[in-house]
C-alpha cells in the first residue's frame, strides 16, 4: 500500500505532492507494479480497449453536442452531423468504427484470457468484472444503434425489446414498461438516448477503474500461466517480473500505433465496412410501416443471434440466447484443470479450444445471413458446440494429462 | 456507567451489543423500506405516459369501403392492425389444413374470448389481426392467393408470410408447422357497431349477465 513519502521535491511540485498522493501513485502503480516480463501480443488488447473507450467518450460527448433526440429530429440531426456540422462525418464516424472496433480489441482479449487461462484463481473476480463490463458493453452498444432513428433502428429496437417478451408472466407488461408505449416510440428513443450517454457511460467508467484495481491487486497472468509473485528477488518484487513504467507503457505505444493505423483506414475508406458496421437500411428513416427485408443485429451479436434463430421454439430461443451470453461468467468454475495456460494443458483443452473459436466465428457469420435451409442445419450444429464447450470443460480439463509447468518463465528476449 | 468529576466513563460489560444490534439492524431495515419506496417513481415513470395512453384511445375504422378479399392497415397503439373482408372461399379453406398448424384451435395463442373460434373473428367475414409477428416483431406480408408465390409451395391455401425468418400464418393468423413462430398472430379487442364501423380497442361485451 502507499506509505506517504518522508522528502518532497521543492517549488510547485513539492506543495502538490504534499496535497496529492502523485508520487506514492507512480511508485506504486506504474514504475513499482511489476509485470510478467514474458508478455506477447495477446498482451495488447486490455490497453487497446482502454483507447477505443476514451475515444468513445470523446467522440460521444461532441456528437451530443449536434444530435437532436425524438422521433421527428433524430435521423435529421445524424443526416445534418454528416452533412453540415464541419468534420461532423469524421466524428460519427470515428464514434461509429469504435463501436465495431470495441468489440474486436475486447473479443480478442477474452480469448486471450481463454488462451492463458487468466481466469483462473486468483483471478475469478476480474473475469466477473471484464464480464459485466462486456453486458454493459452491449446495451450500450445496442442502445447506440437506436439513436439514428434509421429504419434498422427502429425494427432492431422492436425484435431486441421483444426478446424480454419471452418471459413467462412478466414478459409483455415488462416491454411495455421498456418501450414506455405500446410500441417502439419517441419514449423508448429518449430514454435509449439518457441511457447510451449518461448511465451507462459511467457504469462502464466505474466498471473499467474496479477491473484495473482488482487487477492490480491479484497481478496480470502470463502466457505461461505462472504466479511470478511466488519466485521474488532480494528487493521484494517478483524474479520474473520487469517495471509497468517504462517496459509496458512503451510496449503498448507500439500497439495502440498500430490500432490507429488500423482504426482510420476504416474511418477513411471504408466506414460502412459493407454493411457489417453500418448496416444499408439504416441509411433511410424509420418507417413502422415497412419491416427491412432481412433483419440482422451488427456482428458483434450474430453469434447469439444465430442461437436464437436455430430453435425452433421462440421461448426456448431466447432462453438459450441468454444463456449463451450468461454461460461466459461461470468459466472459472468449470475450468478444472491444475494448469492455467494452454502452454501446459492437454490436446483435450486445445481441441476444444479450436472448436469453439470454430463456432463462435461460425455463429457470427451465420447470425448474419438469412434463416433460411442450410443456413439454420448449419446453426443448429455449432449451437451445441458452443455450449458443449463449456458444459464439458470440468470433464476434460480434469480428464487430460497435463504438461509439468516450469518454476520460472519461459522467456528468450531475443528469439 | 460510572460519572466522576462529570465524566461519565463506560466500561465494556456494561455495553448492551443485543441492544445495539438490535438497533442497528431496525434503523438499517427502515432505511432499506424507505430506499425501497424512494425508488417506485423512478421504476413508474418508464410506463407508458399519459399522453401515451391517450393515443392508445380506441380507434373507430369504416369498413364499408373494403370490398371482398381486400385487406387495410390502421394504426392503433403503434401497432399495425390488419383487417382482411375474407371471401367465402377464404373462410372455405381454413378447414382444410388443421394438421399442419403448430395451434390449430389458438389454444395457446393470444386473442379476445369472442375471437377464439374456427374463424377467429366476431364476424367471420372480417379477420381483424395485429399484424405482427409473434416470432420477433416484423410485419407479415399478406400473400391471399392459393398457391402462390411457388415458394411457398403448391399447397399454400393463401395466408400472411413474414420476410423476415420465414414465419407462414392461414388466412385466420394461426401458424404453420415449420415456422420459427409457435403462437398464431394475436386479435386485438375489437367490437362493432353495425354491420361496418369496427372499434379497435373496446371490447365486445360479453352476451349474457356474467
Amino acid at each position: 500500500m502507499a506509505t506517504p513519502a518522508t522528502s518532497y521535491p521543492k517549488g510547485f511540485r513539492g506543495w502538490l505532492y504534499k496535497r496529492l498522493p502523485v508520487q506514492e501513485f507512480v511508485d506504486d502503480q506504474l514504475t513499482g507494479y511489476y509485470a510478467p516480463k514474458n508478455f506477447n501480443f495477446w498482451y495488447y488488447f486490455g490497453v487497446l480497449s482502454l483507447v477505443v473507450l476514451v475515444i468513445q467518450l470523446l467522440t460521444g460527448i461532441f456528437l451530443t453536442m449536434f444530435y437532436k433526440v425524438g422521433d421527428a429530429t433524430s435521423f435529421d440531426s445524424v443526416e445534418f452531423i454528416m452533412r453540415e456540422v464541419s468534420w461532423g462525418w469524421l466524428i460519427r464516424y470515428m464514434h461509429s468504427t469504435g463501436a465495431s472496433f470495441f468489440f474486436i480489441v475486447v473479443y480478442l482479449h477474452m480469448f486471450r484470457a481463454m488462451l492463458y487461462g487468466s481466469y483462473k484463481a486468483p483471478r475469478e473476480l476480474l473475469w466477473l468484472i471484464g464480464m459485466a463490463v462486456y453486458l454493459a458493453l452491449m446495451a450500450e452498444a445496442f442502445m447506440g444503434y437506436v439513436l439514428p432513428w434509421g429504419n434498422m433502428s427502429f425494427w432492431g429496437a422492436q425484435v431486441i425489446v421483444n426478446l424480454f417478451g419471452t418471459i413467462p408472466g412478466i414478459g409483455p407488461g415488462l416491454v411495455e414498461w421498456i418501450r414506455g408505449d405500446y410500441g417502439i416510440a419517441d419514449s423508448t428513443l429518449n430514454r435509449f438516448f439518457s441511457l447510451h450517454v449518461v448511465a451507462i457511460p459511467l457504469a462502464l467508467i466505474l466498471l473499467v477503474v474496479l477491473h484495473l484495481v482488482a487487477l492490480r491487486r491479484v497481478g496480470s497472468n502470463n502466457p505461461d500461466g505462472i504466479e511470478i509473485k511466488e519466485k521474488l528477488g532480494a528487493n521484494g518484487k517478483p524474479l520474473d517480473g520487469i517495471p509497468f513504467h517504462p517496459y509496458y507503457t512503451v510496449k503498448d505505444l507500439v500497439g495502440v500505433g498500430l490500432m490507429l493505423i488500423l482504426f482510420a483506414i476504416v474511418v477513411f475508406f471504408v466506414p460502412a465496412f459493407g454493411g457489417l458496421f453500418l448496416e444499408t437500411p439504416n441509411f433511410e428513416p424509420n418507417n413502422p410501416l415497412s419491416t427491412p427485408e432481412h433483419i440482422a443485429p451488427t456482428w458483434y451479436f450474430t453469434p447469439y443471434y444465430a442461437i436464437l434463430r436455430a430453435v425452433p421454439d421462440q421461448r426456448l430461443g431466447a432462453l438459450l440466447m441468454f444463456s449463451s451470453v450468461l454461460i461466459w461468467f461461470f468459466l472459472p468454475w468449470l475450468d478444472r484443470s491444475p494448469v492455467k495456460s494452454m502452454r501446459y494443458k492437454g490436446w483435450m483443452s486445445r481441441t476444444a479450444l479450436t472448436v469453439f473459436v470454430i463456432s463462435f466465428i461460425a455463429l457470427m457469420y451465420l447470425g448474419l445471413l438469412p434463416a433460411e435451409g442450410t443456413y439454420v442445419i448449419l446453426a443448429r450444429i455449432f449451437t451445441p458446440l458452443y455450449f458443449l464447450f463449456f458444459l464439458l470443460m470440468p470433464i476434460y480439463t480434469k480428464a487430460e494429462s497435463v504438461k509439468a509447468v516450469p518454476e520460472r518463465l519461459t522467456y528468450d528476449a531475443h528469439a | 456507567m460510572t460519572a466522576e468529576n462529570g465524566v461519565i466513563t463506560t466500561t465494556d460489560d456494561e455495553v448492551d451489543n443485543s441492544r445495539r444490534k438490535f438497533l442497528t439492524t431496525a434503523t438499517v431495515a427502515t432505511g432499506a423500506v424507505g430506499a425501497a419506496f424512494a425508488l417506485v417513481p423512478f421504476i413508474a415513470s418508464w410506463k407508458p405516459s399519459e399522453r401515451a395512453r391517450a393515443l392508445g384511445a380506441p380507434v373507430e375504422v369504416d369498413l364499408s369501403k373494403l370490398d371482398m378479399g381486400q385487406m387495410m392497415t390502421v394504426i392503433w397503439r403503434k401497432q399495425q392492425i390488419y383487417i382482411v373482408h375474407r371471401t367465402p372461399e377464404m373462410l372455405a379453406s381454413l378447414s382444410s389444413h388443421d394438421g399442419r398448424l403448430k395451434d390449430p384451435t389458438s389454444s395457446e395463442s393470444e386473442q379476445p374470448d369472442y375471437a377464439k373460434n374456427a374463424q377467429r373473428a366476431l364476424k367471420p367475414e372480417y379477420l381483424v389481426l395485429i399484424g405482427i409477428c409473434t416470432h420477433l416483431g416484423c410485419l407479415p406480408k399478406p400473400r391471399f392467393a392459393p398457391g402462390t408465390p411457388p415458394e411457398l409451395g403448391a399447397d399454400w391455401p393463401g395466408g400472411f408470410f413474414c420476410p423476415c425468418h420465414g414465419s407462414r400464418f392461414d388466412l385466420a393468423g394461426r401458424v404453420f408447422d415449420g415456422s420459427p413462430a409457435s403462437l398464431n398472430l394475436r386479435i386485438p379487442p375489437y367490437s362493432f357497431e353495425g354491420d361496418t364501423k369496427l372499434t379497435l380497442g373496446v371490447d365486445t361485451e360479453k352476451k349474457g349477465a356474467a
